[in-house]
């Protein structure tokens, strides 16, 4: 069934929007990510204008999050306090991203130095977590207990704060720092940041891997939506059928990702999750290295 | 007085028009719908003349346009072993959909001048005017094949050859595709009659393309009260989200 989108001004399958909208639900609500690094690229193939893809598919996260994380809720599984901090510092994060990037980008060659650092920022993250997940589902299969480092730098900080889902008690600057730096490679790299600061709660602040997804979900709620009222009122790119299609299927899939994450390990769950992200890495990192078939493409004067 | 002899004049000078066109069309609007899949349009006319049929032969050209907007075409270059967008050039004004239906190859049934002056073919209706100066030594020219070479791919732009049907050199049709992706505005639609290359009438009329409904409806909205149609969104967002969750639950519960 075909349908046309009044803003995107394009005619699209309304049964792969619910299709595609269902596959990045599941994958939010399993792994706590919005989602928009997977679909930005796929609505970019079936045609959508980059600009209101982009906008669009904030709406769709905003729905997908919203879904996940209500059924993190009941599991106990979301970390409100962390998820605050977290926040806070997200959106000091990304309003210096801005300034940032408008630095960069006057300074020229922008473009190339986002995507390098980004390729490896991935490959890094992805990797390092791909090896950590493979020792510790090993260790658990030789039935030795996984410790993790309860104890460093980290605990002598000033201004402590008990986080009492994630059982920790630890300061709140380093959850601040983690908030400003995603907020500020979120803004630069025009993603939401779930999956880089998925691992960062894990491996920095060193929360529970089940915490994470719902906590990482709660925070990217008010990303997405600030980013969505941000896309309506100046660029006017939110295509609200589209949004409608991918976000039907979103909410779904995010129940299901939900009910796939907590019925596995963490190990099994981190794992996966840096397979992803290496994917992802992977797919960017052969699009810079393999000559594109048309050199040439199009978009609207103005934008960037 | 003065004037009188002024309009007088002014209707000698003008080229006694031998040959008329009579146009009909089977819709001058096409309303963009929700499930709106493309439309086809039927264009048909006849030719109008005092005088009897001259010996050379009659050719009819046919051209369609979209509104036209600024585009910006990216071109990906190697730095440093990898594939980056380098350069840029802004056309100031591309047709958004452009379509030529001719009864004969282009090259023949219009010369280069009337092309020229009457900007048919594909390349001549893509203006690129002041794009040069904003990018001094850019290659403007593979810029603009680069669009059109897309466009033609996305079946926005279309050659059509042959495909008027041209009876006893009076009556002609022929049908115009307009895809599903559609962009509203008024679409301009000129006949040409040639005579070995040279134009010896023309016939322009407008074809007006508009979202209704719903469609119509957002568009305005998102345009005019941005503000409410984010509100809007977020609310259709959280809702949705609430929503399945509530569901699910009554699933597992029941």
């Amino acid at each position: 069934m075909q349908i046309y989108l009044p803003i995107a001004e394009v005619s699209v399958n309304a049964f792969l929007l619910l299709g595609l909208g269902g596959l990045v639900g599941v994958l939010s609500g399993m792994f706590g990510v919005g989602g928009g690094f997977l679909m930005t690229p796929l609505l970019f193939f079936i045609g959508i204008p980059p600009a209101v893809a982009v906008a669009t598919e904030a709406n769709q996260i905003v729905a997908s999050s919203f879904s996940g994380v209500l059924a993190h809720l009941r599991r106990k599984t979301v970390d409100l306090r962390m998820g605050t901090v977290l926040l806070i510092g997200g959106l000091c994060g990304a309003a210096l991203g801005v300034v940032l990037f408008n630095y960069l980008k006057s300074m020229g060659q922008v473009d190339l130095l986002v995507k390098l650092c980004y390729v490896v920022f991935l490959g890094v993250v992805g990797g390092m977590m791909f090896f950590e997940s493979l020792r510790a589902i090993r260790n658990t299969r030789r039935g030795a207990p996984s410790k993790r480092k309860k104890h460093g730098w980290v605990h002598g900080l000033p201004f402590k704060m008990r986080f009492r889902t994630s059982g920790l008690y630890i300061s709140v600057i380093p959850p601040l720092l983690v908030g400003v730096s995603v907020g500020i490679l979120a803004a630069i790299m025009g993603v939401g940041g779930g999956f880089i600061m998925v691992p960062a709660m894990i491996y920095l602040l060193g929360m529970p891997t089940k915490v994470v997804v719902g906590t990482s979900l709660f925070q990217i709620i008010f990303v997405t939506a600030f980013t969505t009222m941000l896309h309506a009122t100046t660029n006017y790119t939110v295509d609200i059928a589209l949004a409608v299609l991918l976000l039907v299927g979103g909410v779904i899939g995010a129940q299901f990702g939900t009910m796939i994450g907590t019925k596995m390990k963490a190990e099994q769950l981190r794992i996966l999750l840096a397979m992803m992200v290496l994917v992802v890495c992977g797919k960017l990192a052969l699009d810079l290295l393999l000559q594109p078939s048309e050199l040439y493409s199009l978009g609207a004067a103005g934008g960037h | 007085m003065l004037w009188r002899l002024a309009a007088l004049l002014i209707l000698a000078a003008a080229p006694l028009r031998a040959e008329e066109v009579v146009l009909g069309l089977s819709s001058d609007k096409v309303a963009i719908t929700a499930t709106f899949e493309g439309s086809d349009i039927l264009i048909f006319g006849a030719v109008k003349r005092e005088a009897p049929i001259p010996e050379t032969g009659l050719d009819v050209v046919i051209s369609v346009s979209g509104p036209s907007l600024p585009v910006q075409v990216r071109r990906k270059d190697r730095q440093f072993g990898i594939w980056v967008n380098t350069d840029m050039v802004d056309l100031d004004a591309a047709p958004s959909f452009y379509a030529v239906a001719t009864t004969g190859p282009l090259g023949k049934v219009l010369s280069n001048t009337e092309d020229l002056r009457h900007r048919v073919s594909i390349p001549r209706a893509i203006r690129s005017v002041g794009a040069a100066s904003m990018a001094p030594n850019v290659d403007v020219e593979n810029f603009t094949d680069a669009l059109i070479r897309i466009k033609r791919e996305q079946n926005a732009y279309q050659m059509r050859e042959g495909a008027v049907v041209l009876d006893e050199q009076t009556l002609f049709r022929t049908a115009i595709s307009l895809p599903a992706n559609l962009t509203e505005g008024a679409y301009q639609t000129r006949i040409f009659l040639t005579r070995e290359g040279r134009v010896v009438s023309q016939y322009q009329t407008v074809i007006d393309v508009r979202k209704v409904g719903l469609e119509r409806w957002l568009f305005t909205m998102s345009r005019e009260q941005p503000m409410l149609y984010g509100l809007m969104s977020l609310a259709i967002a959280i809702a949705a989200g609430w929503g399945a969750s509530a569901a699910f639950q009554v699933m597992r519960r029941g």
